[in-house]
């Protein structure tokens, strides 16, 4: 007791892929089929199947009906990105997107189906076609098990189940692997990689109130930080519009592409009074109006109608009504079975029969890893894709169904490209260096187990820190709010130091390792509180109080927060790549097609 | 918001300073709406950190929460308090050896899991630029159910069958090889055939039904079992009595 083990093995790989969800699977998958005597591993702090991706729900997006084009997605992405997202980027994303759910349907995925046999799609939030591809409400649930039970056939692979990554090994200027704690025996390891790929998700888990689970702590995003990757547009952190007030489980924006309505405590449609409206027709949705509004959008106009009084009081808090009545028991048990269930089991509504309650609920992280749009970090050796990434497609604003799409796409483009990064002679890493530097890893860990005299717990930081991300990084921001914020997360910061762990075993020690998860959060909610501050505009799902216009002449940029140790972090800003959409309005009027 | 005073007795066992597993008890106060696994939080979070368990979603669907709930595999995310009256007994998953607490050892599902070859073996090999495979939604509903499995294992710790044999690869394992089986895309029934209709495979079920009851996703892995024997007692004919109907 009380000793962190030795560290005993240094496993030798090629390329290491940390997290396996939709990104890391598909780039495990990429890289095994391009060359089969590549030596992967696929390390995960849980089991392939228990990551994130698992609980998205709507679908994916990719044009494929004939009505639809590539143009379209196109514009659709821009400028639901508030013109934050990388143009050429966004132009990668939607010519690759049918090619990798034709790729998912050829591996096995159960797509809802039209009755003659091909693939069917729903229309989604600030799309103007319909171009969601959907497995029912399931949809990331079946693209994460058509790729881990796909990935399975591939013996290249070789997966590392419940290892935590603690630190990269950065020498030379370049990534040369990692270090990781075997959660079953506590044991560390040394990843002596060529390249690494970090697909390790969101970190939705700073604040209380989130749609991810538990796993979802920023770690991929914190170990590129601490490496000297900055992190992109953290300051654009989605709320999703519909959660269920009591345990923020998602209602998928699928039951209003389906055509449920939202309405306030005296039954009004309210979006039409927030330049979302005319009124559309129940049962009738109109592509980019109303209930079909982007996610920002609807989540501001909700925090808008709370203030002024006009929501339903519910004993978690106010809440807007979803109502699906009107689509009936046969499409709601059909097209949402997940909706009905969950609604029955977690608040006790059946939609069938009543309006569910709802309210915005932090859902996803716009920005991450700054990567180029091949996936590569400034860190050469390093590339990152999926959540935990920001390349960037989503720019202020993701749309709904872009980020299935965008983890498969850009998973394989990691791939692809640390192919070629390693195949372009990567230097092998000094052994001597390489063992230095896990040793250094190793004793931070094993300072954190030792400690003792300390007074800080882990439970009591991290509630503090939701919290104050709660209080002044929501829907909307001041600068007040924010610079309490930043100073209130540089003293947890230095406060974590004085975490003692109450538990100081080896096997599985979860305390541990929710410490560490902890460290993770505090970086990147210290970076998301800085880059809010320093963004003195208002753009997508970035709205100050205090400076309430988008102001395209000083922030047009995409801000770059640098990792500063013990001190404030840094905030930089880099240009965002325009190649053909030039600013404009955000037109959700319904009149303008 | 209603409150109310319940006890949990959880069972602990850290091999590192345990002999063997004793049950440890904790008096909590719960919210009328909380989960099981919103109990096991707060222990974890204002009473005993040191208790290790796995979870993430909360919503059903990432498998990792199933623990034995007053004798029952459940998903810890799905049981709720309210549905129980006394001192509430949790338990790591019968039949998969402890790691520690309620974290159990799951090896032994993810080698079967791979043995049955869990994926697409296409019928017809088909390029990516003549687009998708066709499929009605009636060849869809045809495995669709199968495909529901979050390998939650619930429904091994449920099988009788599998306490008996270990070897037995279980119903998850022939649910999913069964999925792949029925869907219309695919040609590997014959490549998986050896392993689940062998003699550890589907005959080793005796038809207890405990694996479809325990499933919450209505995967009906029973259901799959059985249409497993009935298409290898098939097979059997036809290779052995009407060998000409071959092909």
């Amino acid at each position: 007791m009380g000793h962190y083990r030795a560290l005993v093995e240094t496993i030798q790989t090629d390329v290491a892929i940390i997290g396996a969800g939709g990104a890391g699977l598909r780039a495990a998958i990429a890289l095994a089929q391009a060359d089969p005597a590549l030596r992967i591993a696929l390390i995960s702090k849980v089991y392939p199947m228990r990551s994130h991706t698992c609980a998205a729900e709507g679908g994916a997006a990719g044009v494929i009906k004939p009505d639809d084009s590539l143009e379209h997605h196109f514009n659709d992405t821009v400028g639901g990105g508030d013109w934050l997202c990388d143009q050429d980027a966004v132009d990668y994303l939607v010519q690759e997107a049918p090619k990798e759910l034709i790729q998912l349907e050829h591996w096995g995925c159960p797509w809802s189906r039209e009755p003659n046999g091909t693939v069917a799609v729903r229309p989604f939030g600030g799309m103007k076609k319909q171009r969601t591809w959907f497995a029912a409400d399931k949809s990331g649930f079946h693209i994460l098990h058509t790729l881990f039970q796909t990935s399975l056939q591939f013996d290249a692979i070789r997966r590392f189940d419940e290892y935590y990554v603690t630190d990269l090994l950065v020498d030379g200027g370049r990534c040369r692997g990692l270090v990781a704690i075997e959660m079953r025996s506590g044991q560390m390891r040394c990843f002596d990689a060529r390249a690494v790929i970090i697909a390790g998700g969101g970190a939705g888990r700073m604040f209380p109130f989130t749609t991810n689970g538990a796993i979802k702590t920023g770690d991929g995003m914190a170990l590129a930080y601490r490496a000297g990757v900055p992190l992109k547009d953290m300051e654009f952190v989605q709320y999703h519009p519909t959660g269920l007030p009591s345990t923020g489980t998602l209602l998928t924006e699928a039951c209003r592409g389906e055509g449920g309505v939202l309405r306030n405590k005296d039954g009004r449609r309210f979006l039409q009074d927030y330049d979302m409206g005319p009124e559309t027709p129940l049962g009738h949705p109109v592509f980019k109006t109303m209930e079909l509004g982007p996610r920002d959008r609807v989540s501001q106009a909700f925090w808008h109608e709370q203030k002024k009084g006009n929501m339903v009081p519910t004993q978690w808090g106010d809440a807007m009504l979803l109502d699906m009545r009107h689509l009936g028991e046969k499409t709601i048990n059909e097209r949402l079975p997940l909706v009905r269930d969950m609604s029955i089991s977690y608040m006790g509504v059946d939609p069938v029969t009543d309006p569910v309650p709802v309210r915005p609920v932090v859902h996803y992280m716009m920005g991450g890893i700054h990567t180029d749009i091949k996936a590569a970090t400034p860190l050469p050796g390093l590339f990152a894709a999926g959540e935990c990434a920001c390349v960037s497609i989503n720019g202020a604003n993701r749309l709904g169904s872009n980020s299935l799409t965008e983890l498969l796409v850009f998973g394989r483009r990691a791939a692809l490209s640390a192919m070629e990064y390693v195949r372009g002679g990567a230097p092998a890493a000094g052994e001597a260096a390489l063992a230095a530097l896990a040793g250094a890893a190793q004793g931070r860990v094993r300072e954190l187990m030792r400690k003792t005299g300390g007074t800080e717990t882990v439970a009591g930081l991290r509630k503090e820190m939701m919290h104050t991300m709660e209080q002044h990084a929501g829907i909307y921001r001041s600068g007040e709010g924010l610079t309490a914020a930043c100073a209130t997360l540089a003293d947890l910061r230095s406060r974590y130091g004085g975490i003692e762990l109450h538990d100081k075993t080896n096997v599985y020690n979860t305390d541990l390792l929710q410490a560490l998860e902890l460290g993770s959060m505090l970086e990147c909610a210290e970076a998301v509180a800085q880059s809010a501050l320093a963004r003195r505009e208002s753009r997508g799902a970035h709205q100050r109080l205090d400076f309430a216009a988008r102001d395209d002449d000083k922030y047009l940029r995409h801000s770059l927060a640098y990792y500063g140790a013990a001190q404030t972090p840094r905030v930089d800003y880099c240009d965002v790549v325009i190649t053909r959409s030039k600013p404009g309005v955000r037109d959700y009027s319904g009149g303008h097609e | 918001m209603s409150e109310r005073a319940i006890e949990l007795e959880v069972l602990r066992y850290n091999p590192e300073t345990d002999r063997e597993p004793a049950f440890q008890r904790y008096a909590i106060t719960c919210r009328e709406e909380w989960v099981v696994l919103d109990a096991l939080n707060h222990i974890k979070e204002n009473v005993d950190p040191t208790l290790s368990y796995r979870w993430s979603c909360h919503m059903a669907v990432c498998g990792s929460c199933g623990m034995m709930i007053n004798g029952e595999p459940k998903l810890a995310c799905k049981a709720f308090l309210r549905e129980y009256t006394g001192v509430i007994r949790v338990e790591p998953l019968r039949h998969f050896p402890v790691e520690r607490d309620l974290v159990t050892v799951i090896d032994d599902f993810m080698e079967k899991l791979k043995r049955v070859r869990p994926y697409l073996m296409p019928k017809d090999v088909k390029a990516l630029e003549a687009g998708e495979y066709r499929q009605t939604p009636a060849q869809l509903n045809r495995f669709k159910q199968y495909s529901m499995c979050i390998n939650c294992m619930l429904c091994y710790a449920a099988c009788p069958e599998y306490g008996l044999i270990p070897k037995y690869i279980g119903p998850a394992a022939i649910a999913l090889a069964h999925r792949w089986n029925q869907d219309s895309r695919d040609g590997g029934r014959a490549a998986r055939q050896p392993e689940i209709a062998a003699t550890e495979g589907a005959w080793e079920c005796s038809f207890v039904g405990a694996c479809s009851e325990v499933c919450p996703e209505h995967v009906d892995p029973a259901g799959a079992i059985q249409q497993v024997k009935i298409k290898s007692t098939v097979d059997w004919y036809q290779e052995h009595l009407m060998p000409w109907l071959k092909k």
